[in-house]
């Protein structure tokens, strides 16, 4: 519904994600990772993907790539990558996609490269697939690539194994992999979660520059919003499954409606606060996927929580700046939102404990 | 520093003095990987020291290295009144008791196979401590006091919790046979941003409430901050710089310090990536074979021919502030004022 909305504005976008849903079959029910999410992104943007474990983010960033196992595995919705619906694909239509239009950088630079086979090889391995190069052609393009993405000594690389490297040149090795046949689309999975804070800043640095050479779009998942505040164009904020906000970055920053979003943000040390700041850390933890509660996923651990949240889900609606979306009944900021806090702060937040409650029995039987 | 020198040491009421320590490592060839290379720091009682650098810089080895796990190659650790590298195993393993540890990651740290009364309880089984209903009545109120129910946690397992409920059981554990000093390593590290507030939150609070002494060692700038009352940085293996965290982050001296800065992503989009501060290039040094004089100055914008040649010694900033570096970016207090202030 809400990407019906959306195609209004904006032309021909790169990726169209619609309604997509990905539900795992387990022991337990269905656990939908992915509940409904609507998206799209222009060629040559960014969008940045944000929430903390279990929100859906690697399974969001793998559905669309369709890198997820078929069994026990239901994906529904639409990927319209170029207007081609990625969820309906084949594999062999999918192979010629990924690698040639879409790369994936990922999280863990170490076991996403293959281990006894050299750099060179698995750089050159899809050029050669993909672009039908021949063997010299593609060894100089890959000597190219390793020292676009900053790798010192690109020849000696190609003969060495991923071992030889340290963290930082093994994640510049799986850009150069990555962006070797020219993608329109990278998705980048938490690429700089495993690298220490001064390497994070070069290849964060190297991805935007790259990005703007190339005019590539790009998705960006991390659970850190310090990684997307200056690289994004547009963030999307999930939880439990779903994308409870989205917006430009500054408006996000400056205009968050939703409390997870606020609280996400307090719940952040800064380095700009004095030491011995108290945290204003989130209570609880996010719902159980398998058993989750009626109205708003949040609502148990929200400061603004009102009865309709605990029965009602709210939908993902606009706010006033435009591409600005949220679902929250009781919105930060507003007079809607303000009361509801004040309610809660004056009944001594009992609204919240019963919703912890709640929770706390919906887990307890599950 | 990659300096050495121990100005910036404090009298003798400190908690924890480390003189001078090394740690190294056998590596092939006969060569060695030069882990710690003569660190020195004090613990007042009551104080969390932080202690921050990247990966490799030796700061885990360094509180590893405070529990004689393994023990130092050389120099002092006085602890509460003793001097532990030279203790028996024994009489180690009786210090120990006031010397805990809390570790990264919180589910591989506790045995899968216990349940949480066991585990929270085993310490006071090992040292044939408070039995019986005693035992139960302190497991319960170490574990109320790091925010679990006993009731509804003690007869699972490990599996059975959250990331960040797992800390807090080891925290718990850690606090069963009241210790005056607990090491933290990178212990919030792994958690979600949300639950790591939690955890911060917790330390803090059972710090004060039991009178305890943290040495909090993290990567994270921002939580080192957060926690510390004074932080060293390290670099390969050395000291760079000590100071009050405010103090240090409003005026770094060392290039290393400001470099690390200037390289946290800040969650505001109108403060750009502080290109300004320069991202530090390259990458740390092999500790088999780290470089003379100064070791960040393969890696400095303001290295010079002095920075290879002389290792740079810690010299006083200001009051509680030091940094081992021959080119700082603040002024230093000069040496015979610095003398007499002593």
């Amino acid at each position: 519904m809400n990407a019906a909305v959306e195609r209004v504005h904006g032309s021909e976008p790169l990726l169209e994600v619609i309604d997509l849903r990905t539900v795992f079959r387990t022991e337990r029910g269905p656990v939908p990772a992915v509940d409904g999410v609507s998206f799209t992104l222009q060629a040559g943007r960014t969008l940045g993907v944000v929430g903390e474990s279990g929100s859906g983010k690697t399974v969001l960033s793998r559905s669309i790539m369709g890198l997820l196992p078929r069994a026990n595995v239901v994906r529904t919705g639409q990927v319209l990558f170029e207007g081609r619906d990625l969820v309906t694909a084949d594999a062999d239509e999918l192979s010629h996609i990924w690698g040639a239009e879409m790369g994936m950088v990922f999280q863990d630079p170490m076991t996403s490269l293959n281990p006894v086979v050299r750099i060179g090889r698995q750089i050159t391995e899809s050029l050669r697939h993909h672009l039908h190069m021949d063997k010299d052609e593609a060894r100089n393009t890959a000597i190219t690539l390793l020292a676009s993405v900053g790798i010192p000594e690109p020849e000696r690389r190609l003969r060495q194994y991923p071992f030889e490297l340290s963290g930082g040149l093994r994640q510049r090795v799986m850009i150069a992999i990555a962006l070797a046949c020219g993608p329109k689309l990278l998705l980048a999975d938490e690429p700089t979660t495993a690298l220490d804070v001064t390497v994070q800043a070069q290849i964060l640095d190297l991805l935007q520059e790259q990005q703007r050479d190339r005019f590539m779009a790009m998705i960006l998942v991390t659970h850190d919003l310090g990684v997307v505040a200056n690289r994004a164009d547009e963030i999307a904020v999930m939880y439990a499954g779903k994308i409870v906000e989205k917006a430009p970055t500054r408006t996000l920053f400056t205009e968050m409606r939703m409390p997870y979003t606020e609280a996400l943000m307090r719940s952040i040390p800064k380095l700009e606060d004095p030491s011995h700041t108290v945290l204003q850390a989130i209570d609880g933890r996010p719902p159980d996927l398998a058993a989750l509660p009626p109205g708003c996923r949040f609502a148990a651990r929200c400061p603004y929580v009102q009865e309709k949240c605990l029965t009602q889900e709210p939908p993902l609606r606009p706010a006033d700046s435009p591409g600005h979306w949220f679902a929250c009944w009781f919105p930060v900021g507003t007079p809607e939102g303000q009361a509801a806090l004040r309610r809660n702060k004056e009944a001594g937040s009992r609204a919240a404990e019963a919703a912890m409650e709640a929770a706390t029995l919906t887990r307890r039987s599950a | 520093m990659a300096g050495s020198g121990t100005a910036h040491l404090r009298g003798d009421e400190a908690l924890l003095r480390v003189e001078d320590m090394v740690v190294e490592f056998p590596a092939s060839g006969g060569r060695r990987v030069h882990a710690v290379s003569g660190v020195s720091f004090d613990i007042l009682p009551g104080e969390t020291l932080g202690v921050v650098g990247e990966s490799g810089c030796g700061k885990s080895t360094t509180g590893r290295a405070i529990m004689q796990i393994p023990r130092p190659r050389s120099g002092s650790v006085h602890f509460d009144g003793i001097e532990l590298t030279s203790l028996k195993p024994e009489e180690l393993r009786r210090v120990r008791q006031r010397l805990q540890m809390i570790f990264q990651d919180p589910i591989s740290s506790l045995n899968p196979r216990r349940r949480v009364r066991e585990i929270v309880g085993e310490p006071l089984a090992i040292w044939d401590r408070e039995k019986g209903e005693e035992r139960e009545k302190k497991v319960r109120e170490v574990l109320e006091a790091v925010g679990l129910d006993y009731d509804a946690a003690a007869e699972r397992r490990p599996h059975e919790f959250s990331g960040g409920q797992c800390q807090r059981i080891s925290i718990a554990r850690a606090l069963m046979l009241d210790p005056k000093l607990i090491i933290c390593d990178e212990a919030v590290s792994a958690l979600d941003v949300s639950v790591q507030a939690q955890i911060l939150n917790l330390l803090e609070d059972t710090k004060h409430r039991y009178g305890l002494t943290l040495m909090f060692i993290a990567h994270d700038l921002a939580v080192v901050k957060n926690i510390s009352d004074r932080v060293i940085v390290m670099y390969l293996g050395k000291l760079c710089e000590v100071a009050a965290p405010d103090e240090l982050f409003a005026a770094p001296a060392h290039p290393y310090t400001a470099a690390l800065m200037a390289s946290i992503p800040v969650p505001d989009p109108t403060r750009g990536t502080r290109k300004e501060g320069g991202h530090l290039e390259g990458e740390l040094p092999s500790p088999t074979d780290p470089p003379s004089g100064c070791r960040f100055r393969t890696r400095c914008p303001r290295a010079t021919q002095v920075c290879a040649d002389e290792e740079p010694e810690m010299r006083q900033v200001s009051g509680d502030h030091y940094v081992a570096c021959h080119h700082p970016l603040q002024p230093l207090v000069p040496r015979q004022e610095a003398a007499a202030d002593a």
